[in-house]
C-alpha cells in the first residue's frame, strides 16, 4: 500500500470536505485511521513474507537483499547495454569514473557561476525549504480555518478548485514580474506547490476529528485553547504530516524544472549548464543525485510521520 | 431540601426530540417523562433505535429538546458540564495521552482553581486505584485492553465528582465475562460514592443487577415511557445468589416480556 489512499481521495475537492463532517449525535463507530505511511516493512507479497519468516537469519537477510540487488544489476546491464548503441548516452563505468572525480570536491567555489555540486544541491534545498516553510506558515492556518468554518470552506473552494491543478510553474513569469528576481519567483513557486496539499489535508484532518473527541471536549467543557491543544492539533497531525509529506515531494519535483528556467546556483541549473556543455555524465550523476536526496527527504518526512502516529 | 426536589433531581420533563434531517423530520422521542431521585440508579432499556440514547444525550447536554425541558435541581440543561459526567460506548479516551493524563486533564479542568497541583495529581491516582489501573496509569490507550480502557473511562467520569453519571451502554463493546467483571466493580464504587447515575442499555440482566428503577422505552419513532419498574432487590447484590432470587427471575421475566411481548419487533 504505497501512498495516501485517503488524502488523495478526500482531498480531491474541498468542497468534498461536507460530507465529512461528523453527524451530530453520537456515534460509535471506530475512530478513522490516520493518514500514514506503511511504517518499515515493504509491500511483499504475504506468501513471500511468511516464506522469509522461516528461514534463519544467515539465509533470511539473504533472501531479504537478494531481490533489490538484482533488480540494481539489471537496471545497470540494461542501461550499459543501450550506452554502447548510443553515441552520448554514457554507460555504467564512465559514469562512475565521473562520479569518483566530481564528488571528490563537492565544495569549490572557482567563481560565482561555477561552484561545486555540493554547493547546487545546498541552494536547490534552501529555496525548497524556505518555500516549503512559508507554505506552511500559510497554509496550515488557513486549512484549519476552512476545516473549523463551513463559511470558510466555502468561500475558499472555488479559488482552490480552480488553482490547485495549474502546475505551479505556470506562477513562475507571475514571481518574476512581482519580485523582478530569480531566486524569489523559484522560492514563490515551490511555496505554490507546497501550499495545496498542506491546506487540503489539514482542512481534512480537521474536519474529520471523531465526534467523540469533540464531545469529551464539551463535556469537560475545555477552553479553545485546550482544545486546540489537547484534541484539534493531535487529531489532524498525522493529516498534516501527511500533506506535508506530499508537499516536499512534489516540491523537489518542481524545484529541478524552476531552475532550469531560472537559473542561478541550484542543482536545475547545474544539470541543464552540464546539458550546455553536452556533460552526459553529470547529468546522468545529478539524475541520481537527485532521486537520493528525494529519498531522504522522504524517509525523513517518514520518520516524523510514524512519530505522530497514535494508534487508535 | 424539601422532598419534592430530592425526588426530582434530575427532571425529564415532557420532553419531545425531532430531528431536522435530509429526508424530512425524524421525531424520536414524544413526551417523555423520568424523574431520578438523588442517589438512585436509573436504567433506561429498549430496542436499539428506541431513542433511549438521545435521551441520555439530552440529559448530558450535548442535545438540546425540541419540546419540553430537561431539569437537574430544577435548572434546565441546555450545554453539557462537567458535572454531568459521560461514560461513552466507545471509551472516548484521547489516544494521544496517556491514561493518567486522560483522567488528568478532567481533574484540571474541574479542580484547578481550587486545588494544589499535588492534589491533582492525588485525585487522578485515587480515581485509577479505584478501578485498579494504578499499574497502566502510564500506558497508552492503544496498549491496554478494551475493559481497561472503559474502566478509564469511569474512572475519568467519577474523578470529576459529578453530579450525575451518565452511563451510554458502557460495557456494551466488551465480552461478557470482562462486563460481568466491570457491572461488580461499577456496584461496589457506586454503593460507597453513592452517585446518582443514568444507565443506557439493551443488556436486561444488567439492567437488573444494577439498577433501582428500570424505565422501558417503547420502540420509535415517537418513543415514549412505556413502563417503569422498581427494582427492590436488597443491597449489596451478588450476581451469583441472584440467579436462584425467585423477585430476581420474576423482575427478568417482566422487562423480558415488555421487550418481547408488549414492544416485540421484527428481527433487525
Amino acid at each position: 500500500m504505497a501512498g495516501h489512499p485517503r488524502s488523495h481521495k478526500k482531498g480531491a475537492s474541498v468542497i468534498s470536505l461536507k460530507p465529512v463532517a461528523p453527524p451530530p449525535v453520537l456515534i460509535e463507530e471506530p475512530p478513522a485511521k490516520p493518514v500514514v505511511e506503511h511504517a518499515q516493512a515493504p509491500s511483499s507479497p504475504g506468501i513471500a513474507r511468511r516464506m522469509l519468516a522461516k528461514l534463519p537469519p544467515a539465509q533470511d537477510s539473504i533472501a531479504r537483499l537478494a531481490p533489490p540487488l538484482l533488480g540494481l544489476a539489471g537496471f545497470i546491464l540494461i542501461w550499459g547495454l543501450i550506452a554502447q548503441h548510443t553515441t552520448y548516452l554514457p554507460g555504467p563505468a564512465k559514469t562512475w569514473t565521473s562520479a569518483v572525480e566530481l564528488l571528490a570536491h563537492p565544495f569549490y567555489i572557482k567563481n560565482t557561476n561555477d561552484v561545486g555540486i555540493g554547493w547546487n544541491l545546498l541552494n536547490s534545498l534552501q529555496r525548497v525549504a524556505l518555500g516549503f516553510g512559508m507554505a506552511a506558515m500559510v497554509g496550515i492556518p488557513l486549512g484549519f480555518m476552512i476545516g473549523r468554518f463551513a463559511f470558510f470552506n466555502r468561500a475558499m473552494a472555488p479559488i482552490i478548485s480552480l488553482l490547485r491543478p495549474v502546475s505551479p510553474l505556470a506562477w513562475l513569469p507571475i514571481g518574476l514580474a512581482v519580485f523582478e528576481a530569480a531566486d524569489p519567483s523559484a522560492i514563490f513557486v515551490i511555496f505554490i506547490t507546497c501550499i495545496w496539499p498542506m491546506i487540503i489535508n489539514t482542512a481534512l484532518g480537521v474536519a474529520s476529528v471523531p465526534q467523540d473527541y469533540l464531545n469529551v471536549a464539551r463535556v469537560l467543557r475545555l477552553s479553545e485553547w485546550k482544545v486546540f491543544t489537547k484534541i484539534l492539533l493531535p487529531a489532524c497531525l498525522p493529516f498534516m504530516i501527511s500533506g506535508m509529506k506530499l508537499a516536499l515531494g512534489t516540491a523537489w519535483l518542481v524545484i529541478v524544472a524552476a531552475e532550469m528556467l531560472t537559473g542561478g546556483v541550484g542543482i536545475g541549473f547545474w544539470v541543464w549548464d552540464e546539458w550546455n556543455n553536452l556533460n552526459m555524465e553529470h547529468i546522468v550523476i545529478a539524475i541520481f543525485i537527485v532521486g537520493i536526496v528525494g529519498l531522504l527527504l522522504e524517509l525523513g518526512m517518514t520518520l516524523i510521520a510514524n512519530r505522530f502516529d497514535y494508534k487508535r | 431540601m424539601n422532598t419534592s426536589m430530592t425526588d426530582k433531581f434530575v427532571d425529564v420533563n415532557h420532553v419531545g426530540m425531532t430531528f431536522f434531517t435530509k429526508n424530512g423530520p425524524s421525531h424520536v422521542l414524544d413526551n417523555v417523562n423520568i424523574k431520578i431521585k438523588q442517589g438512585e440508579f436509573v436504567s433506561l432499556i429498549g430496542h436499539s433505535g428506541c431513542g433511549k440514547s438521545t435521551v441520555l444525550n439530552l440529559v448530558a447536554g450535548l442535545l438540546n429538546p425540541t419540546r419540553g425541558a430537561v431539569l437537574l435541581e430544577e435548572r434546565e440543561i441546555t450545554s453539557p458540564g462537567p458535572e454531568r459526567a459521560v461514560v461513552f460506548q466507545n471509551h472516548s479516551l484521547l489516544p494521544w495521552l496517556t491514561v493518567f493524563n486522560n483522567v488528568y486533564l478532567a481533574v484540571e479542568r474541574v479542580f484547578s482553581n481550587k486545588e494544589s497541583k499535588a492534589q491533582l495529581i492525588m485525585r487522578t491516582h485515587d480515581a485509577l486505584s479505584l478501578v485498579g489501573l494504578t499499574e497502566a496509569s502510564a500506558k497508552y490507550p492503544h496498549e491496554i485492553s478494551g475493559g481497561m480502557k472503559q474502566r478509564v473511562g469511569i474512572a475519568r467520569a467519577l474523578a470529576m465528582e459529578p453530579r450525575v453519571l451518565l452511563l451510554d451502554e458502557p460495557f456494551g463493546a466488551l465480552d461478557a465475562l470482562t462486563r460481568a467483571h466491570l457491572q461488580d466493580e461499577l456496584m461496589r464504587i457506586t454503593a460507597t460514592s453513592g452517585n446518582t447515575v443514568l444507565m443506557v442499555t439493551h443488556d436486561v440482566d444488567e439492567a437488573v443487577l444494577l439498577s433501582d428503577r428500570i424505565v422501558m422505552m417503547t420502540n420509535g419513532p415517537r418513543a415514549s415511557v412505556g413502563e417503569i419498574l422498581d427494582v427492590d432487590l436488597p443491597r449489596p447484590r451478588l450476581r451469583l445468589q441472584l440467579v436462584e432470587n425467585p423477585q430476581y427471575v420474576h423482575l427478568r421475566g417482566e422487562v423480558l416480556r415488555f421487550l418481547y411481548q408488549r414492544q416485540k419487533r421484527d428481527a433487525a
